[in-house]
């Protein structure tokens, strides 16, 4: 096997997560308070990069059911926590079966269907399916929160997926998984990057009433870092010139940001600390692919407004 | 060995279907005798419960079932004895000489661990009735043997009674400190109330109506 600029790339994020977590391993032999979850969060890093680079690897076929399974642990963990109806269960089943067509249709490259398919039919099946019920009570909440639900956790998400399917171009030889992986790579990457900017230096806070630890220190520091990022290695594994990258590079940290702060109103809403407890040290998976549910659509058409 | 087999796969379907977020699993009793008493909102309780436990220990561990539903036909009887490994009880007693609970001093004497449902039926889902207090009388008779409270929360949404639709849910697990025999029935069983009482109140659920 030839190593591509693909291969070179993944291999760059091994070693990134490599000096993390010497730095990690250092501060927490150095500090005298607790740093177990610090460490429980690099070691699930660890595990994360090794699925996705496992997924990467193998075929697209396997990394679009990762993805599904993404999809249906965060839908499962988003009905967990919300307040449901009992009447509602049969709805609640439709709403796990829309996971496996969506990310058929991503499978199939069946952009259309995968565009309408659940703003579109999902939309207008679930309320009807719930109202054969007959229970009223609570009826609007229900559908909206279920909907709602669907469109976060699955809709957004396949948007992911879904730039697996775009094809190699002259500009881009690594085609949608350098996409795939450029998103990835820099939506999660910012995530950290905000929160140790933020974490050293936060003084002024950005939206304390949804996320009182988020500052305009923590949300600046990460969007330059994860902007110089994407200059970076925009030429590695996208078709971006010099432009497109720069946008790509404010894009995927504002919307992260945004996704972000979006689940944390949601927690605070329903007063939990964490969305589930999936991954050790981070919480749940929700609370990692917050900021995805906002960069994969946006990037998505970002990248498909200009280049395919 | 069939038991082994079907715990595999109802440890892949825990885990995937379901998935479990377990507190203080190391409190679950590692030997008997031993008695696990949950609270009942699901056919899921018992498999759960048993999913939670290592593959080899599991020809130890013994569910105690009602005789009427488990035992109704011979096909569920032989699954529940040969792939459950079900201790039957008899709710309605015919024989009034036969104590019911004769299997389950029989299975602690041999050092079982015995799961047990004080509640006596699956009920509503997700709410507690009251206990009945047959647990208190093996814990009399084996007052060496500790009694673990588990309250599970979820299980009674992914299938509740009457259906046969699972919908997966994420679910909770809490593992008590063992409630020990200090002599007086009425008092162990209102201190294993209390262990409900405490362990159910750990987390703020979602509202379920």
């Amino acid at each position: 096997m030839t190593m591509t600029t693909f291969h070179w790339t993944i291999a760059g994020i091994w070693g990134v997560l490599a000096v993390a977590s010497a730095i990690v391993y250092w501060i927490s032999r150095r500090s005298d308070k607790d740093m177990s979850e610090l460490v429980q969060r690099t070691q699930s890093w660890w595990v994360m990069v090794a699925i996705f680079t496992a997924a990467f690897l193998v075929s697209n076929t396997i990394s679009i059911i990762v993805f599904a399974i993404i999809s249906f642990l965060a839908l499962k963990e988003y009905f967990s926590m919300i307040p449901t109806r009992r009447t509602d269960r049969r709805v609640l089943f439709w709403a796990y079966l829309a996971i496996p067509v969506q990310y058929f249709w991503v499978y199939d490259s069946y952009y259309g269907m995968f565009a309408v398919f659940i703003p579109v039919y999902m939309f207008l099946f679930l309320p009807f399916a719930s109202l054969l019920s007959q229970q009223t009570d609570g009826f609007l909440r229900a559908v909206g929160t279920l909907n709602w639900g669907l469109m976060l956790c699955v809709f957004s998400i396949s948007h992911a997926a879904f730039l697996l399917i775009l094809p190699a171009t002259s500009g881009n030889a690594s085609g949608g998984a350098g996409l795939l992986l450029f998103l990835i790579f820099l939506t999660q990457f910012n995530d950290v990057a905000q929160y140790t900017w933020g974490k050293l230096f936060g003084k002024r806070k950005i939206i304390p009433g949804v996320s009182p630890n988020k500052t305009w220190e923590g949300f600046l520091g990460g969007v330059v870092t994860t902007f110089i990022l994407a200059l970076i290695t925009a030429p590695l594994v996208t078709p971006f010139g010099l432009v497109h990258a720069a946008a790509a590079g404010v894009l995927i940290p504002v919307a992260g940001f945004i996704g972000d702060v979006t689940v944390s109103a949601l927690k605070r809403d329903l007063g939990v600390k964490d969305t589930g407890s999936l991954i050790p040290g981070h919480g749940g998976i929700l609370d990692r692919i917050d900021s995805l549910t906002f960069t994969a659509p946006l990037f998505f058409h970002f990248t498909r407004y200009f280049y395919y | 060995m069939l038991q082994k087999v079907f715990y595999v796969f109802v440890k892949t379907g825990v885990l995937f279907l379901l998935g479990l977020n377990v507190r203080r699993k190391e409190l679950l009793p590692a030997k008997g005798p031993a008695i696990i008493v949950a609270n009942h909102n699901s056919h899921l309780d018992t498999m759960v419960l048993m999913a939670l436990m290592p593959l080899s220990k599991l020809k130890d561990i013994k569910p105690v079932a009602a005789a009427d539903y488990f035992f109704s036909s011979p096909l569920k009887a032989w699954i529940s004895e040969h792939v459950l490994g079900i201790i039957p009880v008899e709710r309605q007693r015919k024989d009034k000489t036969a104590d019911p609970l004769e299997g389950c001093y029989d299975a602690l004497g041999e050092g079982k661990v015995l799961i047990l449902f004080p509640e006596g039926s699956r009920g509503q889902p997700e709410e507690m009735t009251d206990l009945k207090k047959g647990v208190s009388f093996l814990a009399e008779r084996f007052p060496e043997a500790p009694v673990v409270p588990v309250f599970t929360h979820g299980l009674g949404k992914a299938l509740p009674k009457g259906s046969f639709l699972l919908v997966p849910f994420f679910c909770d697990i809490f593992v008590g400190e063992p409630v020990t025999w200090e002599g007086d029935r009425t008092q162990f069983m209102s201190r294993l109330k209390d262990s409900f009482n405490t362990l159910s109140t750990e987390k703020i659920f979602a509202p379920w109506e």
